[in-house]
């Protein structure tokens, strides 16, 4: 079994390449020819209107869902049955009938990480989410904010080299979901590369460093952050901004 | 992951496997001999004396005939002549021997539409056709219906091709078969030790009884150990040697319900 | 009803009494029903959280075939291992008919549908909402059946003592196999059997309200345990 430290030392997961993803589903054509790379570094915000195929997008790129046509290429495969390299964090925080730490432990073990290292990992995932006092605590009793906390925590854990987010605010309250953002913000500082769907245009305007814009299946825009809220290129999204597409 | 259940479950079995110390036999006998609470006496006396003990299935005779067909017992003990005797021609017993006879009585209720009584079981069976009085029968091919169906030959009725509505087959022991007959307070046709330890009388009493027809002669065989190699010769053997010598026949003597024996041992009568 | 009352202080009468027979078809009674349980879950629980999380054709005809056995008739149970165990049958030279370890044998049978059939679904359903998280966190679909038993252990405890309740309760299959022999395979159901065919049914009734204690209990501490564990984990 490979060490965590050799698979890092082979190359990285990023850039990944979508070579004109197209996704069909119950006769609709979801995904619709997109093609783009993501590299390392940005926090890339994936903004558009309700059914443009954003959460469709972000499964695919992390394996959840299989490309009905292209391709879908990491710079360096992971290998089926070592730890991931990638985690994804969803909407409503899936935890099990465990305490916080044994969530986390859980994970952990999935990585093959050695049982002896597991306990003290976990606790270190937890206190940099500020979660250390509720660590013997059932998950599940847990504030809805403090489970998404614990789910970013688990994904922390794994040091993961991207980590994709699906709305993970979305039903939060805004201090919770401003913790949350804080706690990305941390995982973005450590070095992992965050790729996230957000409906919340001003929560898209204080995180993203890039904009890919999806309207009806296809990337329209892709551009920095600063200049897509100032100026964008595209009709649609200038519509979006202006709040006429619905959310 | 497989392999750890299927040891586990193999060892809850062997768990009830049965131990090797105590030695036992198999005896296929009938729900009407068990019922009567003979086994209950008998058994005992005859495990004090030999330390063998003596497995009872009981069931109709006909299903008990079966289970030695089948090897699945050492000993057969019924009470159904014609049907021993074929079960000897076809090569499944080694050889007949009478044990005792207990009898049969007709039992009716209070009203007696039929107004049946004293020692013809053949008038009574008439009477009780004639007044489409309500009957009960076991119809479940045991040793008892099968000595019903031919007495009612006898009286002159080819009673299981009938349907007569007033004649009523329920396929059942012949306990249940009392308690439908009490309920229903209908005529029917017990073995008098079944009748004896029977608690749900209603309205029910012997109205015929002592007809020598009503006679009801039991035999005992080994399972043919050429035929069924896992039979238990030696102990199946032991066990009959025992119930026909005068330590057995006289055990069977004794066994009493409210004073009265149930039981007659005959095992020396070669004609029975 | 008169008959219930008698029943009643039959009941109390043997147990009070403590008659060691009594006892002895008690205890074989659970050491059965129980065993049976036992390994209708080593064989139904995974089987059943193997089909809730998997996919693959002719799925949906075994599932249908599975809850249709929940239904299998205990007395046509009991005659297809009666056929299967007696020496003239295929198992005859094991010698297990009417023996204590046959009846656990049908029972198993009987039961095992039914825990493989009610934890698919329970597994089924909670897969449906972890799925994606599971495999995002590299769980293959043997792992994620086990996480999944184990996390829904609270609902497999009623689903277990579902089982239990059916085999406790059947007397088609037991007295078949076992041949309800006084001292060596005579449990609750077929000893009832045995005092209603003999007209005894104050005895009968008496030796029910027995079962059901008995039954009862069990369902109780099992309630009491599933409520404090849950209570501590969530």
């Amino acid at each position: 079994m490979k060490s965590e430290l050799a698979m890092r030392e082979s190359k990285d997961l990023l850039p990944l390449r979508l070579e004109n993803i197209v996704f069909v589903a119950g006769g609709r054509r979801i995904i619709d020819g997109i093609s783009l790379v993501l590299d390392a570094g940005a926090r890339t915000l994936i903004v558009g209107p309700n059914g443009a195929g954003k959460s469709v997008l972000l499964r695919l790129c992390h394996g959840l869902l299989e490309p009905t046509a292209g391709a879908v290429r990491w710079n360096s495969a992971e290998t089926p049955g070592c730890a991931r390299r990638q985690a994804m964090v969803f909407q409503r925080p899936i935890l099990l009938r465990r305490s916080a730490v044994g969530n986390v432990s859980y994970a952990l073990k999935l990585a093959r990480i050695p049982r002896v290292q597991r306990i003290a990992r976990a606790r270190d995932a937890l206190r940099k989410v500020g979660l250390e006092a509720a660590a013997a605590y059932p998950a599940r009793v847990l504030s809805g904010g403090e489970q998404q906390r614990l789910a970013l925590a688990r994904a922390w854990s794994l040091r993961p080299e991207v980590l994709f987010l699906d709305e993970p605010t979305a039903s939060l309250d805004p201090r919770a979901a401003q913790e949350i953002e804080n706690v990305i913000a941390a995982m973005h500082a450590a070095g992992t590369k965050i790729v996230m769907v957000t409906h919340n245009l001003g929560q898209a305007r204080r995180m993203a460093d890039e904009i890919l814009f999806l309207h009806q299946g296809k990337l329209v825009e892709r551009a920095d952050a600063g200049r897509f809220f100032k100026d964008p290129a595209s009709p649609e999204a200038a519509r979006f901004l202006e709040g006429e597409l619905p959310w | 992951m497989v392999m750890p259940r299927f040891l586990a479950a193999v060892l809850l079995l062997a768990a009830f496997a049965p131990s090797a110390e105590e030695p036992f036999i198999t005896v296929a006998s009938t729900t009407s001999t068990e019922q009567s609470g003979l086994f209950g006496y008998l058994l005992p006396i005859y495990e004090r004396q030999t330390g063998v003990k003596v497995h009872v299935v009981a069931l109709g005779t006909g299903q008990a005939l079966d289970v030695g067909r089948r090897g699945d017992a050492d000993v057969v003990f019924v009470h159904a002549r014609a049907a021993e005797e074929q079960f000897l021609a076809e090569g499944h017993g080694v050889r007949r021997n009478p044990v005792m006879y207990n009898d049969f009585v007709l039992v009716g209720p209070r009203s007696n539409p039929a107004h049946v009584g004293g020692k013809d079981i053949v008038a009574a069976l008439r009477a009780i056709a004639a007044a489409r009085a309500s009957f009960v029968s076991r119809g479940d091919r045991s040793g008892t219906h099968m000595a019903e169906v031919e007495l009612w030959r006898v009286a002159g009725f080819d009673i299981d091709k009938s349907k007569a509505p007033w004649y009523r087959d329920t396929g059942q022991g012949m306990g249940p078969a009392l308690n439908t007959a009490s309920s229903m307070n209908a005529y029917i046709l017990a073995d008098r030790g079944t009748w004896l330890a029977f608690r749900n009388r209603g309205e029910l009493s012997v109205l015929v009884e002592g007809d020598r027809r009503l006679f009801n002669q039991y035999g005992v065989m080994l399972v043919n150990p050429e035929r069924h190699p896992n039979v238990k010769k030696e102990l199946g053997q032991q066990f009959i040697d025992w119930i026909v010598s005068s330590a057995g026949q006289g055990a069977i003597a004794a066994y009493k319900i409210d004073g009265q024996q149930l039981f007659f041992p005959n095992a020396k009568d070669a004609a029975a | 009803m008169s008959g219930l009352s008698e029943a009643g202080g039959e009941a109390l009468r043997l147990i009070a009494g403590a008659d060691p027979r009594l006892l002895d078809i008690v205890l074989l009674s659970l050491r059965v029903s129980l065993s049976a349980v036992a390994i209708a879950c080593l064989v139904g629980l995974p089987l059943g959280a193997a089909i809730g999380v998997s996919r693959f054709h002719g799925r949906r005809a075994l599932i249908v075939v599975l809850n249709a056995l929940m239904g299998l008739p205990p007395v046509v149970v009991g005659l297809l291992v009666y056929l299967l165990l007696s020496r003239a049958g295929p198992l005859g030279e094991l010698g297990l008919l009417f023996t204590p370890a046959a009846m656990v044998f049908a029972q198993a049978i009987l039961i095992t549908p039914i825990i493989a059939a009610l934890s698919r679904q329970v597994v089924e359903d909670a897969w449906a909402e972890y799925h994606e998280q599971l495999r995002s966190l590299g769980e293959n679909r043997v792992g994620a059946a086990m996480t999944l038993l184990w996390d829904l252990r609270y609902s497999l405890v009623t689903i277990v003592l579902a089982g239990f309740g059916r085999a406790a309760a059947e007397v088609g299959a037991v007295m078949i196999v076992g041949g309800n022999i006084d001292g060596v395979t005579r449990v609750m159901t077929t000893a009832i059997a045995l005092e209603t065919s003999k007209g005894d049914l104050p005895l009968a009734l008496g030796l029910g309200v027995v079962l059901l204690s008995i039954v009862l209990a069990i369902n109780a501490a099992a309630y009491v345990v599933k409520e404090s564990a849950e209570r501590r984990t969530g």
